[in-house]
């Protein structure tokens, strides 16, 4: 069967919380047995908005990460919740509404902290992908019916198509090397968890557009960027690490040794 | 339980699906078109095609709308404050601390028009003043210029008026280089997507947030254009003492002048293309006054200064090549001037010397030939594929009251000789701006009555409270409760309130919040959601023309009643109709008794609706979509003057008894006049506005030494994000959960400011410590959050609380509940007008170590 899938593109997120907002306006007073009791009126996120910044001023970007239950496919909430948490045959994790009363240890079971702890209800509660709505025939959850950039999108993938759907899609599971394979993948992940490189150059006292900057990696890859109206380059998408950002002056090729701890601009050179 | 209902409704942040079962909401959601509807237009450009989603968009307060109208800070009776005795003892002292008991409707009712005959025998209806939030509930029955707006001008009253907060420098400024009196100094915008799409190459956001402010009432209808234009290469530079937040999606380039020298990064923008010869002189030599002048100015040939890049970056910080690339590059490419959210508006334009920048911003979109293809004055935000020949009007036309702004395109259509439109006594008017000294010190003056729009010269009249034979307010009649925040030197408001100078206060409005703590009686008044109206989607016509074409597609909905109205509230309309019977005017109020539902019926007969719908087919589906005919003809704007002709679009222009023809601008001389001549025959000497645009240091900022050395940061409290104004904020909402709205410290949902890291470190602030904003005006304590997306030197933080919360004595104690503008000047933009400078202004930041008391 095609199982619900939850896309976040990261770059098409500024943070205006309608997903958040539509959240608790779905779940705060409405109660939908079996799947869910009410979500309390403040403190609960099951779309948790995790922010970034990058860089220092002026060049900076600010990024965030929209974080609902991941919906693993190894989910370690299933194995602490014995038998509280089950997952559905179309891939959703839900969490018992009468089996996981008193069990506050269900929040800590999660990497990703996307299970929280409701003292009304004495009951840990997450998102479900509004699977009651889902099983009434909606083809999508509250957070991406509300979501106007296009950042959470909906889609419905055979098991068989899944890791094409992923490739095509440029998508990557958050903290993949917890093997817990959510069902919720991002695109432009690097902007939250990666790092960048800024420069400017100069030329003659005006900035210098279109010359050619060179990154040196590591394990001796480079990658190129030209210059831009303001005679800026950035090199994104990059680990910790050292590298060597080179580009031709009027002395000769210039190369500076960056030895990258988070995102930074590296200043303006005079050509 | 029963089935659950999907009716239709529509708010500030857009129309929406409400889902209600048992006359209890379950869910609000965005309004999704189905495949009835009418179809959405598609623009073809550079070989793709754009058109939007099928659905309507919302803002977040929308989306968070169930929690307000389900709130613990819903007055669900009517208050009376504990100590007041409207026959004997009145204590105004001990407004805001007093607290309050319920009383029976019957008397709240007798109290309140007990007081308006007894200050009417006694003073004469002036003796009342209304006053008003801007943006109260949506629906063009129950709004403020309607239902409110009847019962006023049947009462007689002074009115509190507002200022034009969004427009100011536009207002004051651009119009008179170029007019548009009608539109506040703001250009129009007609196709200008269409002509974006297929013809622009480079977008410049000065002073611009769309995402943030979302035009107005818009929602994020214009998201997806900024998508298709990056998709097209279009390249985007945000100028912006904020890295904002569509600059976080778009920007490659984000520029931040120090605040209030923004109007000397244009002058380096200008000097740049005088002196290398790449403006457009064809447009200059045929459309244009006043030129030699500025160029004069600009080459320093005047003053003895050249307005270089270099000169530029000694003032505003940005590096000089940086100004003269954007410059080239500008001169070059077919570029946009996204001043402002709207098409004109903008933080720079709330602040001293914000007459000058306007006019420098149309400056230089003109000296790049404004109004060729691709090349105008254009925030991304209106300008949609729009039919504006259908006509249901804006919510600022009249609604039943008939005396709306542009009431000339409805009022006709709506009366007949059965039904009539009430008349505006023209009593006197007070500037809300102004209000506090009305009160306090029993005199104020200003300039402009009103919002001054039907010609240039008008906003050169000077008025004085009280006004010739006048008395001076005994009451004041807050219609919705939270402006204070937005207010500058807010505390002002709160010192007024406790005067015994203002023997009686009532609020009406469905939250306790903002100053209904101030009131002596507070009627509980219900949400839109609670009864009937009808409306339509960012429909500010009268305000603003045509403001629909910011929307994706027309929506025209009936706001149905979801739910009975909460404890004993009641509707507006109702709640005037008991004020009504007892001030003996019902039945002019009514027009014989007409209820809610009969005007609006005798509304929707009014409009053009009834050519394509039934009233039956209408109510019963809740909405209805204008269509927009492929084969229109494109009038994009300005083109017209652009090529000599008569204007061709659908714009209304002033008033038909102010319409000076269809050829040329609205300037005296027809064109655009970089050297004003109304501001030549008005007061040429005016030292802070100039004939020609100048840009002088502002009045408080890093020129103004002393009080630099005290106050070294400056703050920008801009409009706000996640509310509209105060509206949605407070009121124990979801949106005190959104981590960049509000912080919860020690159990007290605290307001943000933003400051920079290096600021921060030097004083020992880490992220969500709390911060003491203060200076000579207050202090105000609210939740640091420290970041590089301001510059080191700037505070920034909305300007839009709708918590006033001293901890000890109003108008006196420091704020707790986020007004930031209780540090913001009270005064002018320039002297000769009614325009607030809330972006001027200098302050310290410390620790707070007080707690949380």
């Amino acid at each position: 069967m095609k199982k619900p899938i939850m896309v976040i593109d990261v770059a098409r997120c500024h943070d205006c919380n309608n997903c958040f907002m539509s959240c608790k306006d779905e779940y705060y007073n409405n109660e939908f047995p079996p799947y869910t009791c009410s979500m309390m009126r403040h403190g609960q996120r099951w779309m948790n908005i995790q922010r970034t910044e990058r860089g220092d001023f002026p060049y900076v970007d600010a990024t965030y990460l929209p974080m609902p239950c991941q919906q693993c496919q190894n989910a370690p909430c299933i194995e602490a919740g014995k038998g509280a948490v089950t997952r559905r045959e179309d891939g959703i994790v839900m969490i018992d509404i009468e089996k996981a009363k008193g069990m506050k240890e269900l929040v800590d079971a999660c990497p990703y902290g996307a299970i929280s702890w409701n003292e009304e209800h004495c009951l840990p509660q997450k998102c479900s992908f509004c699977a009651h709505l889902l099983d009434e025939g909606w083809d999508k959850p509250r957070c991406v019916q509300s979501c106007p950039t296009g950042a959470l999108t909906f889609h419905f993938v055979e098991d068989a198509d899944f890791d094409a759907f992923c490739k095509e899609n440029g998508l990557a599971a958050y903290k993949a090397e917890l093997g817990t394979n959510p069902h919720v993948l991002y695109k432009n992940l690097y902007r939250f968890t990666k790092h960048f490189v800024t420069g400017s150059l100069v030329l003659d006292g005006d900035c210098a557009e279109g010359e050619e900057v060179t990154l040196k990696l590591a394990d001796g890859s480079t990658r190129t960027c030209i210059t831009n109206t303001f005679g800026d380059f950035k090199f994104d998408d990059l680990e910790v690490g050292d590298y060597t950002v080179s580009f031709k002056t009027k002395a000769g090729q210039k190369d500076i040794t960056v030895n990258l701890v988070k995102s930074f601009h590296l200043g303006a050179f005079d050509l | 339980m029963s089935e659950v209902k999907k009716l239709t409704s529509c708010t500030t942040g857009g129309p929406v699906r409400v889902h209600v079962q048992d006359d209890k909401i379950l869910r609000i959601t965005p309004l999704e078109l189905d495949d009835t509807d009418a179809p959405s237009w598609e623009i073809e450009a550079r070989g793709k095609k754009f058109s939007p989603p099928r659905k309507a968009t919302i803002s977040s307060y929308t989306a968070g709308q169930k929690s307000m109208i389900y709130s613990d800070n819903r007055v669900m009776y009517p208050m009376k404050r504990v100590d007041f005795d409207p026959n004997g003892e009145r204590n105004c002292q001990n407004r805001g601390v007093s607290g309050y008991e319920r009383i029976s409707w019957d008397e709240a009712l007798d109290i309140v028009s007990g007081e308006m005959k007894r200050i009417k025998r006694d003073f004469g209806p002036a003796g009342v003043a209304f006053w008003t939030s801007s943006h109260q509930l949506w629906g063009n029955f129950g709004y403020r210029f309607s239902a409110l707006a009847r019962f006023q001008n049947l009462v007689g009253f002074t009115e509190v008026d507002h200022n034009p907060d969004s427009w100011e420098g536009w207002h004051w400024g651009a119009t008179h280089l170029w007019g548009f009196s009608w539109r506040m100094g703001l250009p129009e915008q007609y196709d200008l997507l269409e002509d974006a799409l297929q013809n622009t190459e480079m977008i410049v956001f000065w002073a611009s947030d769309p995402e943030t402010t979302s035009g107005l009432y818009a929602a994020h209808e214009s998201t997806p254009r900024r998508f298709w234009l990056k998709e097209l290469g279009v390249e985007m530079v945000f100028i912006d003492p904020f890295y904002n937040n569509t600059a976080s999606l778009h920007s490659d380039k984000w520029m931040a002048p120090r605040m209030g020298t923004d109007s000397a990064l244009a002058l380096g923008i200008a000097y740049t293309w005088i002196t290398e010869d790449t403006y457009d002189h064809d447009y200059i030599e045929r459309l244009t006054t006043g030129f030699d002048k500025w160029k004069a100015y600009v080459l320093g040939e005047t003053d003895g200064v050249p307005k270089t890049c270099e000169w530029a970056e000694s003032e505003c910080g940005i590096p000089a090549r940086e100004i003269r690339a954007l410059a080239r590059k500008w001169a070059k490419k077919k570029t946009m001037l996204a001043v402002g959210g709207l098409g004109g508006w903008g933080g720079a334009c709330r602040a001293a010397g914000a007459s000058e920048w306007t006019r420098m911003m149309v400056i230089l979109a003109v000296m790049q030939g404004c109004g060729k293809p691709g090349s105008n004055i254009w925030s991304t935000q209106q300008g949609a594929p729009c039919n504006c020949d259908f006509m249901f009007p804006g919510y600022s036309e009249g609604g039943i009251a008939g005396s709306g702004a542009a009431g000339f395109r409805w009022n006709y259509r709506l009366f007949d000789e059965k039904s009539r439109p009430t008349q505006m006594p023209q009593l006197q008017t007070i500037k809300r701006l102004n209000l506090p000294e009305a009160i306090l010190e029993g005199h104020a003056e200003w300039y402009a009555n009103g919002f001054a729009t039907d010609y240039i010269e008008q906003q050169f009249q000077k008025v004085e409270y009280p006004m010739p034979g006048m008395p001076r307010i005994q009451m004041l009649y807050r219609f919705g409760a939270s402006s204070i925040g937005t207010m500058t030197e807010t505390n002002r408001y709160a010192r007024m309130y406790r005067s015994e100078n203002l023997p009686f206060v009532v609020c009406q409005n469905p939250w306790f919040e903002g100053e209904a703590q101030f009131a002596d009686i507070i009627l509980p008044a219900c949400t839109n959601y609670e009864r009937n109206d009808i409306s339509e989607f960012a429909a500010a016509q009268g305000y603003l023309a045509d403001s629909v074409s910011q929307n994706n597609h027309r929506i025209i909905v009936m706001q149905k009643k979801c739910i009975e109205p909460l404890g004993e509230s009641k509707p507006d309309y109702e709640i005037f109709v008991e004020l009504s019977k007892r001030l003996g005017i019902d039945d002019a109020y009514t027009e014989g008794g007409k209820t809610e539902m009969d005007w609006i019926k005798q509304y929707f007969h009014a409009t053009d609706l009834p050519k394509y719908v039934t009233w039956e087919e209408f109510y019963e589906k809740g909405y209805f979509v204008v269509p927009v005919d492929p084969n229109r003809k494109r009038t994009p704007a300005l083109r017209w003057f652009y090529e000599e002709r008569e204007r061709d679009t659908p714009d209304w222009g002033p008033a038909p008894r102010f319409t000076v023809g269809m050829k040329g601008l609205q300037t005296a001389s027809g064109k655009v006049e970089f050297e004003a001549s109304s501001l030549k025959r008005f007061d040429p000497d005016d030292p802070e506005r100039h004939p020609v645009p100048q840009y002088d240091p502002s009045w408080e900022g890093h020129h103004t030494k002393e009080l630099y050395d005290k106050y070294p940061l400056q703050m920008v409290s801009p409009h706000p994000r996640y509310s509209f104004h105060t509206m949605g904020d407070g009121k124990d909402s979801f949106m005190n959960d959104i981590k960049d709205h509000r912080v919860l410290i020690d159990g007290w949902y605290y307001w943000v400011a933003r400051l920079n890291s290096k600021d921060a470190e030097a004083r020992g602030i880490k992220e969500h410590d709390l911060i003491r904003m203060y200076n000579d005006r207050g202090s105000v304590i609210v939740a640091a959050e420290v970041t590089n997306r301001v510059p080191p030197g700037c505070v920034h933080s909305y300007e839009s609380s709708a918590v006033y919360a001293p901890i000890g004595e109003p108008g006196n104690s420091p704020d707790r509940g986020g007004c930031v503008n209780i540090l913001a000047p009270k005064r002018n933009i320039i002297k000769k007008s009614s325009g607030m400078a809330n972006n001027s202004c200098l302050i310290q930041v410390e620790k707070w170590e007080g707690g949380n008391k």
